[in-house]
């Protein structure tokens, strides 16, 4: 990101508008989306520093996020978020996964349009973003704890420096 | 059919005017890894493109990016054919030959760039920049090629649309296309 700013503004409007923009989904919910998709993804850095995101938005609390990464359809997962996640994880998979059955149970959920297409498009920029990462093998700490005080700064302060 | 209601367009086209707020920033990306300076021709680059989304089986994406690279390369369909089935004997460098090798293994998995990938490219002359470029384009079509399949968007069967919505795009760029098909800002 450092070295191309020309981009980098782009990716990190991107992500603000999609994790922190307004939205019927709660932040921590799309954050935990994008650390469940990077998970799926085995990207470390995106993983642990969306879930430490998530986290930060429920108080610095992991549990929530760690049962969506851990694709557990268990409470407090809500169903339409299940639902989303199913929809997120073939996405993550290849678009074509998506089945009119997948969407029609998340609407059945009281999924949105809107909110379908969010769970569509944060999935598919994780997909971007994981690459990215991984694809110019970026420097990437193992311990989880390394990732707190980002999430936290993700999770207040936001991806666009200038808003700050 | 698209799986929620979306604005009667083709492609990524329908997603984008049903959410103009993502739509912007997905479009000043491409605009810039696309059409911005760079020591990559914007031909070579939409090759890059049209290589990936193929690879990812997006036929929308890899039609219309097929399209735009064929126009800038002064109509060389064929050349475009051929980077998307044998890219490694098709009419270009090979410093772009290398590029795509990188484009394709990002597009698979970032993790199976390897280090002798990136030293290859170096040595037919990539730059830095052009080898994070390369891995950013291919980011960039693995998030364009879901979005467009993930949603069930359609795509016209007719090349001459492919041909006339290229030539649009690569005269007024993609920026230019959030205004037409959003509100604007």
């Amino acid at each position: 990101m450092a070295f191309r700013p020309e981009t980098a503004v782009h990716l990190r409007a991107l992500a603000e508008t999609l994790l922190r923009g307004p939205n019927t989904l709660t932040s921590a919910e799309r954050e935990a989306i994008a650390a469940f998709v990077s998970k799926r993804n085995d990207c470390t850095f995106c993983y642990l520093s969306h879930r430490a995101a998530s986290a930060h938005h429920t108080g610095g609390d992991y549990s929530f996020v760690d049962t969506v990464a851990n694709g557990e359809g268990v409470a407090p997962v809500s169903p339409k978020l299940r639902a989303l996640l199913a929809i997120a994880g073939k996405v993550q998979q290849g678009g074509k996964q998506v089945s009119a059955d997948d969407v029609a149970r998340a609407r059945a959920e009281g999924a949105t349009d809107v909110e379908i297409h969010d769970a569509v498009l944060i999935a598919a920029a994780f997909c971007m973003y994981n690459r990215y990462v991984d694809g110019l093998a970026t420097l990437t700490p193992t311990d989880p704890a390394a990732y707190d005080p980002m999430g936290k700064r993700m999770a207040t302060q936001g991806y666009v420096p200038h808003a700050r | 059919m698209p799986h929620i209601a979306l604005p009667d367009l083709p492609g990524i086209r329908g997603p984008m005017a049903f959410r103009p707020e993502t739509a912007k920033p997905l479009n000043d990306l491409v605009d810039v890894l696309l059409r911005g300076p760079s020591s990559l021709s914007p031909g070579e680059r939409e090759l890059i493109a049209t290589f990936v989304s193929a690879q990812n089986d997006c036929r929308y994406c890899q039609t219309i990016h097929g399209a735009i690279a064929a126009h800038h390369l002064g109509g060389a369909e064929d050349l475009v054919v051929a980077v998307k089935t044998h890219p490694q004997s098709a009419a270009i460098s090979d410093k772009l030959k290398a590029l795509l090798v990188i484009a394709g293994k990002t597009a698979e998995s970032g993790k199976l760039v390897t280090a002798a990938d990136v030293e290859k490219a170096r040595r037919l002359g990539a730059s830095d920049l052009e080898i994070h470029d390369t891995v950013l384009i291919a980011a960039v079509f693995c998030l364009c090629n879901r979005y467009v399949d993930g949603l069930a968007t359609w795509a016209p069967d007719d090349p001459a649309f492919y041909r006339q919505r290229a030539a649009l795009v690569a005269e007024n760029g993609y920026a230019a296309s959030t205004l037409v098909t959003g509100p604007s800002k």
